[in-house]
């Protein structure tokens, strides 16, 4: 593979760490949608230039999923969801920003030294996939844990499941009846969720999570 | 020959610096003013507020103490060395071999210092006020710039400019999204040192929220006019930096000759205007932020250079 080949794939994946970061600083739910658009489309322009790299044609079918349902069909589901909802003005009280942001580089360093130990014998581009999708992978997960609103936390799971795609396309010879079931299944888990949210909603008046921990009795 | 050169063009460096640094203020005025359809001051009016104060009266207060008027020159004098250090239309300086990034953030840091200390020397409100919220701000800048600057140097493999400068102009950089990344972290940190405007405010003189202008509240005459000028040079240099790191080409090599330099002065002067504009277009674009968000937005700086190393980390390791 050539210098520029990689390095190209480098940017592209290093974008989406950075595009998991903004969605970390985000507090406001219109602009985390919007970068959880941007993120979808990087990952799409990721797994693209994969498929020239590797010449597998099949890794295009997934970057044009990964565009249509991720960039355009579940962020604006979710804006009518939050209009619906009437939560599209609320700001969010997350954990501080900047411990947060600490945690994140903490994870994507984590991520790092423990790819780069485990992989020695696997390609270059692989092993730097591997390395940035487990970091977009735990990223996700940190959203989560750090946001209290429902749907914030759908959206960390969604960008989860971005690293996720990328891992799968950095391994050369990955099926695509996996990838597509992966695809069917998130898009399945999201309205699963959808419902979900207006339910909580209906009960709780809320989509605030510790509604839910009180109501199991963890809090008085 | 070469070190007559050498010496030539590090003074040429050392004066030009030290006069484009106020037409560079009144270029970034004149664009803004232009932006908000005023017809603004004419580009020249740095240069005569520096000769008006020159001439006035230095007035002290009473419990001023030698250092405050010590501080003026110590603080110039910092700032010029280090503005005459960044190469700017050439590389071939006779001092580029101290021409190291950390030694140009450590004289800006030790000036900054003193600015602090001239603040609260008097014993006003604002001065201590302006000066407290002077060293938060460093305190998270500093971080970041040289987390930056570490960053750059693997990549360059030296953190002497000259060198960083002819790596980044030659072929073998490629593609990388660390130096976008280090790009970002280096602007956020020059809008936050220059006191521009989502850190301060650079055009007021009373408000509550300055930061840079509450320090320098007590002083007059020709101090006032020592410091303006450092001010206006540190701009000039992190516009130079800027330039000089990620937008090299054109500068003239070490050994070449007078028509090499000619260019790379043109191109620097195109390179300079650039910026300005673009600084302009920036603040006019944007409101000021409150101070508590400061951390926030010169964390996200530390975060880029932090995210830069670490991606620089993975490919270089592979």
């Amino acid at each position: 593979m050539s210098g520029l080949q990689f390095d190209i794939a480098h940017l592209l994946a290093g974008s989406l760490v950075l595009a998991s970061f903004v969605m970390l600083y985000q507090d406001r739910l219109y602009s985390l949608l919007n970068v959880y658009a941007m993120h979808a489309t990087v990952l799409a322009m990721s797994v693209a230039w994969q498929a020239f790299v590797q010449e597998a044609p099949h890794l295009y079918l997934t970057a044009s999923i990964a565009l249509v349902f991720k960039a355009i069909i579940i962020p604006v589901a979710l804006h009518r969801i939050i209009v619906r909802l009437g939560i599209h003005r609320e700001i969010e009280t997350a954990v501080g920003v900047g411990l947060t942001m600490m945690a994140g580089i903490g994870l994507v360093a984590l991520s790092m030294v423990v790819m780069l130990r485990v992989t020695p014998g696997a390609d270059a581009l692989a092993r730097e996939d591997l390395a940035f999708s487990l970091s977009v992978v735990l990223l996700g997960l940190l959203i989560m844990v750090t946001r209290r609103n429902a749907v914030s936390q759908v959206v960390g799971f969604m960008s989860l499941e971005n690293g996720l795609v990328l891992a799968a396309t950095g391994a050369k010879g990955m099926p695509l009846v996996v990838e597509i079931s992966v695809a069917f299944s998130v898009l399945i888990a999201f309205i699963v969720i959808g419902i979900f949210l207006f339910r909580i909603r209906e009960r709780f008046d809320s989509v605030d999570v510790q509604a839910l921990d009180r109501f199991r009795g963890e809090r008085g | 020959m070469t070190t007559l050169r050498d010496i030539l063009s590090q003074g040429a460096q050392m004066f030009l610096v030290l006069l484009l640094a106020p037409l560079l203020t009144g270029f970034v005025r004149k664009v803004k003013a232009r932006l908000l359809r005023r017809r603004g001051p004419p580009l020249l009016q740095p240069y005569r507020d520096l000769i008006r104060l020159m001439r006035k009266d230095v007035v002290l207060a009473e419990n001023a103490s030698w250092l405050f008027r010590v501080i003026p020159y110590l603080i110039f004098a910092g700032t010029w060395v280090a503005a005459s250090l960044v190469p700017t239309f050439g590389s071939g300086l006779l001092f580029s071999w101290t021409a190291d990034l950390i030694a140009i953030i450590a004289l800006l840091g030790s000036a900054r210092f003193f600015q602090a200390l001239a603040g609260m020397d008097v014993g006003t409100a604002f001065g201590g006020i302006g000066s407290s919220r002077e060293v938060m701000i460093a305190s998270l800048a500093e971080p970041a710039i040289l987390i930056t600057v570490f960053g750059v140097a693997m990549i360059a493999g030296s953190t002497q400019l000259s060198r960083i400068a002819e790596f980044m102009g030659s072929s073998e950089v490629g593609l990388r999204v660390s130096l976008g990344l280090a790009l970002v972290a280096l602007i956020i940190v020059a809008l936050a040192e220059n006191a521009r405007i989502p850190v301060d405010n650079p055009a007021t003189h009373l408000e509550l929220t300055m930061v840079h202008e509450a320090m320098v509240l007590e002083y007059s005459g020709r101090h006032l006019a020592l410091i303006d000028l450092s001010s206006e040079l540190k701009l000039l240099l992190y516009v130079s930096l800027i330039a000089c790191i990620f937008v090299p080409w054109g500068a003239a090599p070490a050994d070449s000759g007078i028509q090499a330099f000619v260019f790379g002065a043109a191109l620097y002067f195109g390179k300079l205007a650039a910026g300005g504009f673009l600084l302009a277009l920036f603040e006019t674009s944007i409101a000021k932020m409150r101070v508590f968000r400061i951390p926030e937005f010169l964390g996200a700086a530390l975060m880029l250079a932090l995210l830069a190393t670490l991606l620089r980390f993975v490919s270089g390791s592979l």
